[in-house]
């Protein structure tokens, strides 16, 4: 491409030279695996060994990424949409193995930060060990989407014997967390507001495939696992408490929250149990495997903070109660709709 | 009205303080509070520093919280009804 | 967190519970005007910690929640406009007006931003002289300085075209229209302590003079709010003449307050009539900027127009009942049913400080 063309323009989405440019100049450059360099229509994924260890169950997902701004301290959106699908797949005790990405590119989208994006994309895959097989792209008009959007499916293969859904929590399971609450969705909300500057709020953003396989060898019977995104831990509670018909009790001070996140938290009003997070799960297993897990997690890079939580109980089902500092209890619900930052 | 924080002053530039906590950096308006200085703690609201926290002040509250807790293990101590109590005068 | 978690200290906050039903003789009432006392009150779970002892009612101290339907319709029809960006604390957004709210409007095309900080608001005046740029002037005295300060700001820079369209609302006129109006008994009052931070706890000496009822200037800690509701026990127990105003919040609370503060609010705000949910329009009850920031006054510079405004309290609402006091969220018949946060009929469920949201979201029936 000319060094006059610095940024995404309609042609590149036409299908015609200028869109093979872009998948060669930029796409291809990062993104290499064979059957994706392949430029079919679709990827036919014909070696069997892929399969294994399975007992035939394929977990598949899909998401969509519109995270603004696209490059945030701890990540962009190419490494998001990576780790996103891959915890989707990890969270009902998948080994990740390929994923689709499609890119809606804004018209004026900076060349040179759309390649940071695919690089970034390729580089996370690579570490998480999923394989990016096909893939498109197209252009809209500028104003009609914010840089990129990406677009996501993922397939990955359950082993036999794994039955994680959020339908499983029963009374006596005990809750834990990977690690601290807050740090993304903080990290976000204090870029695009301009709210902060310098300091140590960072995205959590992280592949978690590979923190479940280790806990999942320390205890096939896990019972539920949540990647608290949208919504934060509250909502994910709250889920399970609905599907799996049981309450849920938690301690507020066992929480981890770090403490930027508690000073960015409190500075703006917001609740860090409602808040986003990319890289940190929750976990509810039977109370007689819990300390195993929790050391199996600790051992872990990315579960070094892991904590218990709390309880599944059999009073209040469907509510999720937090005992206070003071002892006190209350009722964590739903998030409804955006947590705002407040002045009062 | 509510909501504002104590955070510190890390250094003061005019009337724009550079506030850290956790941190978290953030410059704020000193405007309210023209005789905050480097090393002081504020308390910070939308932006701007409402009031300089009283060390002293909140030192006293806490001597307060503290003599509270003493007197509150005397009277446990000398209650036979309590743990404490019962062995004391076992 | 310095000056924050020592305030939180589980051991303490305990010992002033057993100390505050120690000291109340009979069961007392104490109602608070601020919607962060409202929120953290509700949070630590302290009306449940003292319900054997002690009643906690909500008045009208959540400034959103008080905005009267006149106004929000002023502000949407302000964003509703080409040329002009509504700047908001994130407060205002989602809390209905007559029809519709800011957010309704924002995602049929109206300029709406939210901001943390009125100088942000200045500062993207700044950035596009095309633009005008309005500035919803809402909460009480601790917010009122910093919005004079942005103008001052705006005035310093040259700009033309930043405005403040004022809701601001002052506290002491709501206190005595409550207490004034005898419906309900009120024992004392919890100081708002960042109000008092600006005005000094003086301002409060007209409650045990006047009214013969104690007040505590509180901060925002489980300590700090305990601390002041053991000190209203304690003036409880003294003859009314000798009720006076207790600053349990001394390290952010002097007797006069931040005279830098009430001097630029002085100079930029006058005095003005206000109306307030709830409680209808209190004369002396709100700011609006003076006549030398004329200017700089959305109210003056834009012709706003009849905007229909209903002033009923749409489909049943209660919350001119609530935020006086007089019936408790959970005594609303809309509370859960119908209007709850995801889909509120009310301010008092749509702000995050609002008793019916804090009630909703931290006081829900346990087994």
């Amino acid at each position: 491409m000319a060094d006059y063309e610095k940024t995404v323009q309609l042609g590149h989405g036409s299908g015609g030279t200028m869109s093979h440019e872009i998948v060669q100049q930029v796409f291809l450059k990062h993104l290499r695996d064979p059957l994706l360099l392949a430029l079919e229509d679709g990827a036919v994924l014909d070696d069997q060994r892929w399969l294994e260890p399975s007992d035939g169950r394929i977990a598949f997902t899909t998401d969509s990424y519109v995270v603004r701004p696209l490059v945030f301290p701890g990540g962009d959106i190419g490494k998001l949409a990576v780790c996103g699908t891959v915890n989707d797949l990890a969270m009902r005790g998948a080994i990740p193995r390929f994923m689709s990405v499609g890119y809606i590119l804004e018209e004026g989208l900076s060349l040179q930060t759309l390649d940071r994006v695919v690089a970034s994309m390729a580089q996370t895959a690579q570490a998480a060990g999923v394989r990016i097989v096909t893939g498109d792209t197209k252009v809209v008009d500028r104003g009609s989407a914010d840089g990129v959007f990406i677009n996501t499916a993922g397939i990955g293969t359950v082993p036999s014997g794994i039955e994680i859904s959020a339908t499983r929590a029963v009374a006596g399971d005990v809750i834990l967390v990977s690690g601290a609450m807050g740090d993304h969705g903080l990290t976000i909300m204090t870029q695009r507001e301009g709210l902060m500057f310098g300091g140590s709020l960072q995205s959590d953003c992280r592949p978690l495939a590979s923190l479940v396989q280790v806990m999942l060898r320390c205890c096939p019977d896990i019972h539920v696992l949540r990647d608290p995104t949208r919504g934060g831990l509250a909502s994910a509670l709250n889920e399970v408490a609905e599907q799996s018909n049981v309450g849920i009790e938690i301690n507020e001070l066992a929480v981890p929250v770090h403490d930027a996140v508690r000073a960015a938290s409190e500075l703006l009003g917001l609740d860090p149990l409602y808040v986003a997070n990319e890289g940190k799960l929750m976990a509810i297993v039977p109370d007689k495997h819990a300390q195993r897990v929790l050391g199996a997690m600790r051992e872990h890079p990315d579960g070094a903070e892991a904590a218990v939580i709390g309880r599944v109980v059999a009073s209040n089902p469907g509510r999720v109660v937090v005992e206070t500092l003071l002892g006190t209890r209350r009722i964590v619900d739903m998030l409804a709709g955006e947590q705002l930052p407040r002045i009062c | 009205m509510c909501l504002a924080v104590p955070l510190r002053v890390e250094s003061v530039d005019g009337a724009v303080g550079r506030v850290s906590l956790g941190g978290v950096l953030r410059d704020i308006s000193l405007v309210l509070t023209p005789e905050a200085q480097t090393g002081d703690y504020v308390l910070v609201h939308t932006g701007f520093a409402i009031s300089v926290l009283d060390e002293k002040e909140a030192q006293e509250t806490l001597a307060l919280f503290a003599e509270l807790e003493e007197a509150s293990r005397a009277v446990e101590a000398a209650d036979p009804r309590t743990t404490e109590g019962a062995t004391a005068q076992g | 967190m310095k000056y924050s978690d020592e305030y939180r200290d589980p051991g303490v906050a305990r010992r002033l519970v057993d100390a505050i039903t120690q000291a109340a003789k009979k069961r007392f009432s104490v109602m608070e005007f601020c919607g962060g006392h409202t929120h953290a009150i509700m949070r630590f779970g302290i009306r449940q910690a003292l319900s054997s002892h002690v009643d906690l009612l909500s008045g009208p101290g959540c400034p959103v929640c008080v905005t009267a339907n006149a106004d929000i319709d002023a502000a949407i029809a302000l964003a509703e406009r080409p040329g002009i960006t509504v700047a908001t604390f994130g407060d205002m957004v989602r809390v209905p007006g007559s029809r519709s709210s800011l957010q309704e409007a924002r995602s049929r095309g109206a300029d709406v931003q939210v901001v943390y900080s009125a100088l942000d608001a200045v500062n993207m005046a700044a950035a596009d002289g095309d633009r005008s740029m309005v500035m919803l002037g809402i909460g009480f005295e601790t917010t009122a300085p910093t919005i004079a300060a942005s103008v001052k700001q705006a005035q310093a820079m040259g700009l033309c075209n930043y405005y403040v369209y004022s809701m601001h609302k002052l506290t002491p006129p709501a206190m005595k229209a409550i207490l004034g109006a005898g419906e309900i008994k009120v024992d004392a009052v919890l100081g708002p302590g960042h109000v008092t931070s600006i005005t000094g706890w003086k301002a409060w000496d007209f409650l045990p003079r006047a009214h013969g009822i104690p007040c505590a200037v509180s901060g925002f800690e489980p300590t700090d709010i305990l601390s002041a509701i053991l000190a209203i026990a304690e003036s409880l127990n003294e003859p009314a003449a000798q009720r006076r105003v207790s600053n349990t919040y001394a390290r952010g609370v002097t007797a006069e307050g931040n005279s830098v503060a009430k001097r630029l609010m002085a100079d930029v705000f006058e005095m003005a009539p206000a109306l307030w949910r709830g409680l209808g329009e209190l004369p002396g009850s709100g700011l609006d900027l003076g006549p030398e920031y004329a200017a700089y006054d959305a109210k003056r510079v834009f012709e706003i127009g009849d905007l229909e405004t209903t002033t009923a309290d749409a489909r049943g609402c209660r919350c001119s009942q609530v935020l006086r006091g007089l019936i408790a969220p959970p005594e609303c018949p809309l509370f859960r049913h119908g209007c709850n946060p995801a889909h509120p009929i009310g301010p008092c469920m749509v702000s995050g400080e609002g008793a019916c949201s804090a009630y909703y979201r931290y006081g829900g029936a346990l087994d």
